[in-house]
């Protein structure tokens, strides 16, 4: 099963945000980031991949489904969409808020079974010791690590997750995107990631897709699209990629 | 709070405290319930007629040993009057959780919304100028009123929350813009009132269960039992719409869809329970609070407590309300404020402290 965007026009009121964003078909089994300046479309092509809001234009297809054909229910539970912020100020606890994200709105007892996965998730993510704080005294980074385990606890086809790193300290952005990465490649599910630093884009991704004003400007392997120029102009900023000393691409960014 | 220098629990220890939780959320639901059960029977033992305890329980199980006087007293006067403070606390309070839920705010509740006040208008309507919104209901037309009128009210409210950049804050401003022009309204309709429809009105102002009959408990019972099940239906929806309507919507919950019907849910628990009882301020706010501190928002506890805990306030309200002044029975609605302040201020301070430690 592979997941390819055609022609994606969306556009709020009379302002447009994605004009003909298109990407070819991902693999499943691969993690893919999307990269793009400020405001590009990021989190815009993620809501209307996920049927959370609807293109005027253009199709979504997971494998030969057009995803449009699907109710949203449904389709919310092959694609699994990872918002950027979350309202933290009710009494929840973090077990309570991943358990919810295992219920996925169905079923109103809690078996054992709920219970051992979701205390396996939180163990993994390395926040047990948060289980039963409150959401409201989280950090933003420790919300943002919640917020993954919502996501990685539920069984879909595609994960899209809009900036789960961007709280993060350097310790806890690698171990994030590597417990995406493998869960990813466990599940032989597709995953995008939307980033802005590009050299984590670069260590993670088997796959970029460069967004700029709502159009889809190069996509294909890192080393691809991190060398073309468009990417210098899409940030405004002169980029230089060298390699680091395990092999792997940096970026550097300078004012032009 | 924990820090990451903290020891990892593992994943059982993590389930273990799961549990523990949950074990102690089920037995305060448990003995809520039970303290639920006390007042009720204190309340029935109460009044000026001097009918201890064994003799109550003696009546109710086998009514046939009662006099004519105790008949009346027990069964027509004080156990619909206790069952009703019951029934129409859990309403307010189940409906004042749900209202705080989907508006996202903790200031929301069938009174500060301006709802009870627009029942009270429409009840106005009905009572002084005689006219029924929806014709040939008959003697329901009071409550029918109240309900229609609450109805629109809520719609209102809906219609605000749908317009974009509107915020919590700003919708309880528009609430209580709608409490005083529903306030407003009222008090046009009582300028022109006659005394006797002027001492109806009172009535509605103050809240009252001194008019309660078993045709009003069953009713209220039957609200309760239609809405209850879909508001426990929709546990997870409502609990995850208090992480964000973003997060909502990501797993699938239609907010708007969600709201709608919750909000209809809501007005017909406000609006029946207020048509019956009159506008009853401070349950609906208070017992939603007093199950969150207690419970949390994991909507399968909150909201059981939180009818629990308003059906607490009002039976112990109806028991104050004839204890205060023997012979002398308050309407509720002047004594749900004073019964309910002290506690909800002390579990604030003492969550406070908890916090602290």
């Amino acid at each position: 099963m592979s997941l390819a965007a055609v022609a994606l026009n969306f556009a709020y009121d009379k302002r447009p945000i994605l004009q003909g964003a298109g990407f070819d078909a991902l693999k499943p089994g691969e993690l893919t980031a999307l990269i793009g300046p400020n405001a590009s479309g990021k989190s815009t092509l993620f809501r209307v991949i996920a049927g959370l809001l609807a293109p005027s234009v253009g199709t979504v297809m997971l494998g030969d489904t057009d995803l449009a054909t699907l109710p949203v229910r449904t389709r919310l539970k092959r694609v699994c969409f990872m918002p950027q912020f979350f309202a933290a100020n009710a009494a929840l606890t973090v077990f309570d808020v991943v358990m919810m994200a295992r219920k996925n709105l169905s079923g109103w007892r809690v078996t054992t079974e709920d219970m051992d996965a979701v205390g396996e998730a939180l163990h993994g993510a390395g926040i047990g010791h948060l289980s039963e704080a409150y959401i409201s005294d989280l950090s933003g980074g420790q919300a943002q690590m919640v917020s993954v385990a919502q996501a990685l606890i539920r069984q879909a086809d595609v994960y899209l997750f809009d900036e789960p790193t961007s709280a993060l300290d350097l310790r806890h952005q690698l171990d994030v995107l590597n417990r995406i990465r493998t869960t990813i490649a466990n599940r032989n599910a597709i995953g995008i990631v939307a980033l802005h630093d590009l050299n984590l884009a670069a260590r993670f991704a088997d796959h970029l897709i460069l967004l700029r004003q709502g159009t889809v400007l190069a996509q294909g392997t890192p080393a691809n699209v991190l060398h073309q120029p468009e990417i210098g102009a899409t940030y405004g900023v002169d980029i230089r990629i060298t390699t680091g000393p395990k092999k792997d691409l940096v970026v550097h960014a300078y004012t032009s | 709070m924990p820090t990451d220098t903290t020891p990892s629990l593992t994943a059982q220890g993590i389930v273990t405290a799961y549990r523990r939780r949950s074990v102690r959320r089920v037995s305060l639901v448990g003995l809520a319930a039970l303290a639920l059960f006390t007042t009720v029977v204190v309340d029935v033992i109460t009044g000026p007629a001097d009918l201890d305890f064994w003799r109550v329980a003696h009546i109710i199980v086998n009514p046939s040993i009662a006099t004519v006087k105790e008949e009346v007293i027990i069964w027509d006067l004080r156990l619909p009057v206790a069952l009703m403070a019951v029934v129409v606390g859990a309403m307010l309070g189940a409906a004042g959780a749900e209202m705080q839920t989907i508006l996202n705010n903790p200031l929301a509740d069938p009174f500060t919304l301006g709802l009870s006040s627009a029942a009270s208008f429409g009840a106005a309507l009905a009572i002084v100028l005689g006219l029924s919104v929806i014709p040939g209901v008959g003697g329901l037309f009071v409550t029918v009123n109240a309900f229609v009128v609450s109805m629109l009210a809520s719609l209102a409210l809906f219609a605000f929350t749908r317009l974009r950049g509107v915020t919590p804050e700003a919708m309880i401003l528009v609430g209580i813009a709608m409490l005083f022009t529903f306030n407003a309204l009222l008090a046009f309709l009582q300028y022109g009132a006659s005394e006797l429809q002027l001492a109806q009105l009172i009535f509605w102002q103050l809240g009252s269960l001194a008019r309660a009959t078993w045709e009003k408990v069953g009713i209220c019972l039957l609200v309760l039992a239609v809405v209850m099940p879909y508001f426990l239906s929709r546990s997870w929806a409502l609990t995850a719409l208090r992480m964000g309507e973003d997060k909502a919507a990501a797993l699938g919950v239609n907010v708007s869809l969600l709201r709608l019907a919750v909000l209809a849910g809501v007005s017909l628990l406000s609006a029946v329970a207020v048509s019956f009882v009159g506008a009853i301020a401070f349950v609906g706010l208070v017992g939603p609070h007093i199950a969150r501190m207690i419970v949390g928002e994991d909507q399968r506890g909150f909201l059981p407590l939180s009818a629990l805990a308003g059906a607490l306030i009002l039976s112990g309200t109806s028991i104050a309300s004839k204890a205060i002044t023997p012979g002398i029975v308050y309407p509720i609605g002047m004594i749900t404020s004073l019964i309910g302040i002290p506690f909800f201020v002390s579990l604030i301070l003492s969550q406070r402290k908890r916090h602290w430690q």
